[in-house]
């Protein structure tokens, strides 16, 4: 165990031969792990840099327009992008925006050669198709932990003031309400490490997912080991990090909740 | 009383539809227009008269398949679902009533089980074991089954700590019976939009199983292997792929949306339901 994570802190070069040796192509595998370990990354960075913002900027105009045609049209949609598996959007993806209006390439196999805008452009689709999930879960999210709070007696009291519906929204309840949303972001983060595996498959993108899912059915056992090692870091480091976010921003947290 | 009968469109919409395809996981064979497994015509022809909704990669007909594959997949979902339940469930009362020390040893060892994703995890075992229907239901079973003890725990401290559970106890009653009669009627309505909700959540790792092909292995007719034999069609703009992930996608917002009644008249306060 401790060898394997030497391994994972140092990447690549020093400690390389700790991850061990693929059975298939007798290389080390950190070597192979490197490069998709960027890639993934990538991807993953931008799927958040879209989704994060949406997410919370649609939560909150859903939370404020609260019971209009605009809330409900988001509710469905984000139930639909919650219950589609990952394949169905991407191929539906694929089927408009490459196919029939030919925007897009089809497949994100990635080089090095490849410049900056070329990589950019094979990567819409895929992070589209993974931020269409983790959106949708992080929205309704945001939505209940602010409608939650505008339950409370002294949203009552500023609307009593007079205080602007939007104004209270931002002003007197996102502050509160921002604690659980942290928190749901950072477990949202959590949950693309799943859906990850099955996009880079979709898309041919050379990822760490795809790398483990091509070893899986090869039965290639330390690869998969590897892979499954560097998926639970990310994993149990973003619930760590939500955990440690929700008490840094809500103070109340900070003493443990001794018997109910 | 007319009040609590009083079943939102969106339920409705969804139990109708669950209807249809738990009718065809029944009726498959019986339904079918042609033999899902043998060629029947031309490879990847689009939707005609012939074949509604046109022939996969090796020319059998989509239609018949995504209908014999209903069972195969729902069934799947549904036989790893209730099997988690059962694990997940009596450990998570077990855990409730059996004192402080049982309680900490299962939920540590859950702990350990919940830092590590689903999929990755069974990805892992089935590496390891090899792919085959029975490990397949067994592995998803357990480790969702961490997943249910967390809200069967949840729900059964709560009850096991009402009065009539300390009357049962000094009655004399055994912790099975306890288990049975007393904490298990009374954690089932939380449970049973649990249930649903899992349900959902074992579909999807079946599906995305089979799609990543680790799942039912062909040729048996599965929706998620389906979407994977015909994945190369759609840079073709063939919709092959596009039939199985949709009944995929339509089982689980049904199931879905019955998930969301549920839920909404369980919230609800008790005292309402009486009230209308």
């Amino acid at each position: 165990m401790t060898r394997w994570c030497c391994a994972t802190a140092s990447g690549s070069g020093r400690c390389c031969t700790y991850l061990g040796q693929s059975l298939t192509t007798q290389t080390p595998i950190v070597e192979a792990i490197g490069p998709r370990l960027v890639s993934t990354l990538r991807l993953a960075g931008l799927t958040a840099l879209v989704s994060v913002p949406l997410a919370i900027g649609l939560g909150i105009l859903s939370a404020s327009r609260e019971g209009t045609v605009l809330d409900r049209s988001l509710a469905i949609g984000a139930l639909a992008a919650i219950s589609f598996p990952e394949f169905f959007t991407a191929y539906l993806l694929i089927l408009v925006f490459s196919v029939k209006l030919g925007w897009f390439p089809n497949l994100s196999t990635i080089f090095p050669e490849m410049g900056f805008w070329e990589a950019l452009n094979a990567m819409v689709l895929p992070v589209v198709a993974l931020a269409c999930l983790v959106t949708a879960h992080m929205m309704r999210m945001t939505r209940t932990s602010i409608l939650a709070v505008m339950s409370q007696p002294y949203i009552e009291m500023a609307f009593l003031k007079g205080v602007p519906r939007s104004a209270v929204i931002t002003r007197h309840a996102l502050p509160n309400a921002a604690a659980p949303i942290i928190a749901v972001v950072a477990m949202n983060l959590a949950y693309l490490v799943v859906g990850i595996v099955v996009i880079e498959v979709v898309f041919v993108y050379p990822g760490l997912g795809q790398y483990m899912v091509d070893a899986v059915a090869k039965r290639d056992i330390p690869v998969v080991q590897a892979c499954g090692l560097i998926f639970g870091i990310a994993f149990i480091g973003l619930n760590l990090l939500s955990d440690i976010l929700a008490v840094l921003v809500n103070p109340r947290l900070r003493r443990p909740n001794r018997g109910r | 009383m007319m009040a609590r009968l009083r079943i939102p469109p969106t339920a409705i919409f969804g139990i109708l539809v669950l209807a249809l395809f738990i009718g065809m996981a029944l009726f498959g064979p019986w339904i079918v227009p042609y033999d899902p497994d043998t060629t029947v015509g031309r490879t990847w022809t689009g939707p005609s008269a012939e074949f509604w909704l046109g022939t996969d990669n090796i020319g059998r007909d989509i239609l018949s398949r995504v209908i014999s594959g209903a069972r195969t997949t729902i069934g799947l979902a549904l036989v790893t679902t209730i099997l988690s339940f059962a694990i997940g469930v009596s450990l998570g009362i077990f855990a409730a009533v059996a004192g402080p020390r049982v309680d900490a040893v299962l939920s540590r060892v859950v702990d350990m089980f919940l830092s590590i994703p689903v999929l990755i995890m069974a990805l892992i075992v089935l590496t390891a074991l090899g792919s085959s229907i029975p490990t397949l239901i067994l592995t998803i079973a357990l480790l969702d089954s961490t997943r249910v003890y967390l809200v069967a725990r949840a729900v059964a401290v709560d009850v096991a700590s009402r009065d009539f559970v300390d009357v049962a106890r000094l009655r004399g009653e055994s912790l099975p019976w306890i288990m049975a009669h007393e904490i298990l009627p009374n954690a089932l309505p939380p449970l049973i939009s649990e249930f649903g909700l899992r349900f959902c959540f074992n579909f999807l790792y079946v599906a995305s199983l089979s799609f990543l092909g680790l799942g039912v292995q062909p040729p048996q007719a599965d929706w998620g292997g389906m979407v994977r034999e015909n994945g190369q069609a759609i840079t073709f703009g063939i919709l092959a792929p596009i039939w199985p992930a949709m009944a995929i996608a339509i089982v689980t917002v049904a199931v879905n949306l019955i998930v969301d009644w549920l839920l909404s008249r369980n919230t609800r306060p008790s005292g309402a339901s009486a009230e209308l």
